[in-house]
């Protein structure tokens, strides 16, 4: 077991270095960079630019250099846990992201829970009564979710929701508790507000999650050993959560590692729409203003986050599921 | 009671012949309705697998009818993309009716609105007129339009009365038709997950062949660069990309180069669908049968092995589509797609983008109803292309 933790862990590692090129490339591509465009700005509203100072700025942080050299240089502050340097807030990105950060994963996680709440009775019922008026339904109501745009999803909920409960619009939390300490009443109004986001979000995953629920469970229902279980006696129910049950869990376990990216991405473009304090309109701005680290380490984060969500699924996984085990890491 | 036919105990038993004629064909002879199943191609079989799930048949003809509107969107609109009304800016939508108050019959007509803005808060008061009767006109001819930018013409299979304007949909802040819209706007939309569906089948099938005809290194190559893409959030890796293209670009680059970002991004499922039925049909017994007589490679990938996954292909692409649609629309939304003169549902949404059209101008949403049903179309067709992929089982 902790070989195959071992061995699953250290597989972690080329993939992030993989996706940390990935993210470099792409936020190198653009033209210019954000001097260019920030000298740009500043000539456009009148102001007189210090050509020197622009070049000393653009030396102290490497512009000068070759791409590649850079790269290194970004990835080892990375390894150090310099995040490097947000040029449109003039902070160290590391203080910029913190909090969101926490959000972002806070929001993805409750996400999850309540995908699996909705999904795991829905599947269970829909897989029992296959075919029957209730599953087309069902069926359609998840389908539904997946077809429906998630970010006008957010703006109606968020209308209705100062409607009928007089919760104010956008962010994560009540004007008045932005950048102050954790209180009770912050977290009332955190609690007021995140079962939005955490809802349009979870439209998406769990109508994917109920129809891989479902399909598994009614090929574990066609097996032998639930009819012999059937045959001796048992009810019904007893006899599908005693058994077929945990098979299809596997399955439902593996599905996380395909939801989270899912799941962060929804995240994102809820949190533009709703503008919560979470990494999605910071992202969006940092990659319009070319603040490369920014953006940089905001990319990077939310891929170890995906990454590390599938490590778990997969520790997990290995966990309910003997076979996984005894194979020791080795991927089929 | 009647004896019994067998002997009694220990008794050897008697030896019997069956004196009618014997014809072994007949045994193999099938009635007419069987012959008609054992002796179908598989694509007939195929068809008659499909039309059994008829939400999916039902979702065919739903899409066949969109992408009708799309070649002829030109004279299905009631208007021409960009006429505006200046009167009538933010109009609520008109119902069809087909009897006036009195229940006489006059054919389909709406009634006209009376219009007032209110100084006090400055909101546009528009009241619906019973007096005014505006009955619809039908094969007539109405704004100018180019038909696939090349024919000049006037035709429209529906047009408002003459002289005041209808919005079945309402209007929108310039005063523009949203249905119309709407339908200009499908061809984008409609044609967006067609073109970055051929991007995404061409590099699934390439990456996909080679890691299932080769195996072994190369398999492995692919697939890590497979994880790693699935593993990035998909969302946030467009909005990146998306960022890269310059304003000064044309719109008809834009959305070339949207839908080859959304095509590029979304190639990993195909390639892992073609690989894995690669894998599969690789061991099948008629594979070998080729082999052994004589066939070259190149033979036995094209005769055999390709015809073998294409319904799977098909099916796989059919239900990626909806992604890209959904993709193409959140792209625009947060304005980082395509722009303003391209019409698409997404373009479209983005004047319903905060909270006062909601309360307001609730109609400026109505684009998300085609995306809905067209992305809902998309998944019970693929739904029911999948489950008529394999017609053997």
């Amino acid at each position: 077991m902790l070989i195959y933790i071992l061995r699953r862990a250290l597989l972690m590692i080329p993939t992030l270095a993989i996706i940390s090129v990935l993210v470099f490339t792409i936020i190198e591509l653009p033209p210019g960079d954000y001097f260019e465009s920030y000298v740009a700005e500043l000539e456009a509203a009148g102001e007189k630019v210090d050509k020197s100072q622009i070049e000393f700025l653009k030396q102290e942080y490497g512009f000068d250099r070759h791409p590649v050299e850079r790269y290194f240089y970004w990835v080892g502050g990375l390894l150090q846990g310099d995040l490097g340097y947000s040029f449109a807030y003039e902070l160290p990105v590391n203080k910029i992201i913190g909090d969101r950060l926490f959000f972002t994963i806070l929001i993805s996680f409750l996400t999850i829970i309540v995908t699996w709440m909705i999904a795991f009775p829905i599947g269970i019922y829909s897989a029992m009564h296959q075919y029957s008026w209730s599953d087309y339904g069902l069926t359609f109501v998840g389908l539904l979710g997946i077809a429906t745009p998630n970010f006008l999803l957010a703006l109606v909920m968020m209308y209705l929701a100062n409607v009928w409960f007089g919760t104010s619009i956008g962010g994560l939390m009540a004007q008045e508790y932005v950048n102050q300490p954790w209180s009770w009443g912050k977290f009332v109004s955190i609690l007021e507000h995140i079962w939005i986001p955490v809802i349009v979000i979870g439209t998406a995953g769990t109508a994917g999650m109920i129809r891989t629920l479902r399909a598994n469970l009614l090929d574990e229902l066609q097996k032998q050993y639930y009819r012999t279980a059937r045959a001796k006696g048992l009810s019904r129910t007893k006899a599908v959560t005693k058994y077929p049950l945990r098979m299809a869990l596997n399955f439902f376990v593996a599905d996380i590692g395909g939801i989270l990216p899912q799941i962060v991405s929804g995240a994102e473009i809820v949190a533009i729409v709703l503008s919560l304090e979470t990494t999605g309109p910071l992202l969006i701005s940092a990659l319009q203003s070319q603040d490369m680290y920014l953006a940089g380490s905001f990319l990077m984060f939310l891929a170890l986050l995906t990454v590390i969500g599938v490590l778990i699924s997969d520790i997990l996984l290995a966990v309910l599921d003997p076979r996984i085990r005894l194979a020791g890491g080795r991927t089929k | 009671m009647k004896p019994s036919p067998l002997p009694p105990p220990n008794q050897p038993m008697g030896h019997y012949v069956n004196d009618a004629p014997f014809d072994p064909r007949t045994i193999e002879e099938m009635t007419p309705a069987q012959e008609r199943v054992y002796l179908a191609s598989q694509w007939r079989l195929m068809w008659w697998k499909f039309k059994r799930h008829k939400l999916a048949v039902i979702s065919a003809l739903f899409l066949g009818f969109v992408y009708f509107c799309v070649i002829f969107a030109g004279p299905i609109a009631p208007y021409a993309q960009d006429t505006r009304h200046v009167e009538h800016i933010y109009a609520p939508p008109q119902s069809v009716h087909l009897f006036d108050e009195n229940w006489n019959f006059i054919g389909p007509f709406v009634y006209g609105y009376d219009y007032k803005l209110n100084m006090e808060n400055l909101k546009r008061e528009y009241t619906v007129n019973t007096g005014k009767i505006q009955r619809l006109r039908f094969f007539c001819l109405g704004d100018t339009y180019r038909f696939w930018g090349l024919i000049e013409s006037r035709f429209h299979v529906m047009c408002p009365a003459e002289g005041e304007p209808t919005f079945l949909l309402g209007s929108d802040r310039l005063g523009r038709d949203v249905l119309s819209r709407i339908i200009y706007g499908a061809r984008v939309s409609m044609t967006i997950g067609l073109v970055g569906i051929t991007v995404a089948i061409i590099l699934g099938l390439f990456f996909g062949g080679l890691a299932g005809y080769f195996g072994g290194k190369v398999d492995m190559v692919v697939q890590r660069i497979i994880e790693v893409l699935q593993s990035i959030p998909s969302i946030p890796l467009w909005l990146s990309i998306a960022a890269l293209v310059p304003v000064t670009w044309s719109p008809l680059a834009v959305y070339f180069f949207i839908t080859i970002i959304l095509g590029l991004i979304d190639w990993t499922g195909l390639a892992r669908a073609v690989r894995s039925k690669l894998f599969s049909l690789r061991e099948e017994d008629y594979v070998l049968a080729a082999q052994l007589m004589g066939a070259s490679s190149g033979r036995i990938i094209s005769r055999h092995l390709v015809p073998g996954f294409t319904s799977h292909l098909i099916a796989a692409a059919s239900l990626s589509i909806p992604t890209m649609i959904l993709g193409e629309t959140a792209l625009s939304f947060l304005g980082l797609g395509l722009r303003a003169p391209i019409t698409s549902w997404g373009v479209l949404l983005q004047d319903a983008q905060n909270i006062n059209v909601v309360a307001l101008y609730p109609w400026l949403m109505f684009p998300v109803v085609p995306v809905i049903l067209v992305v809902l179309a998309f998944n019970f067709l693929g739904d029911g292309l999948r489950d008529a992929a394999d017609p053997y089982k």
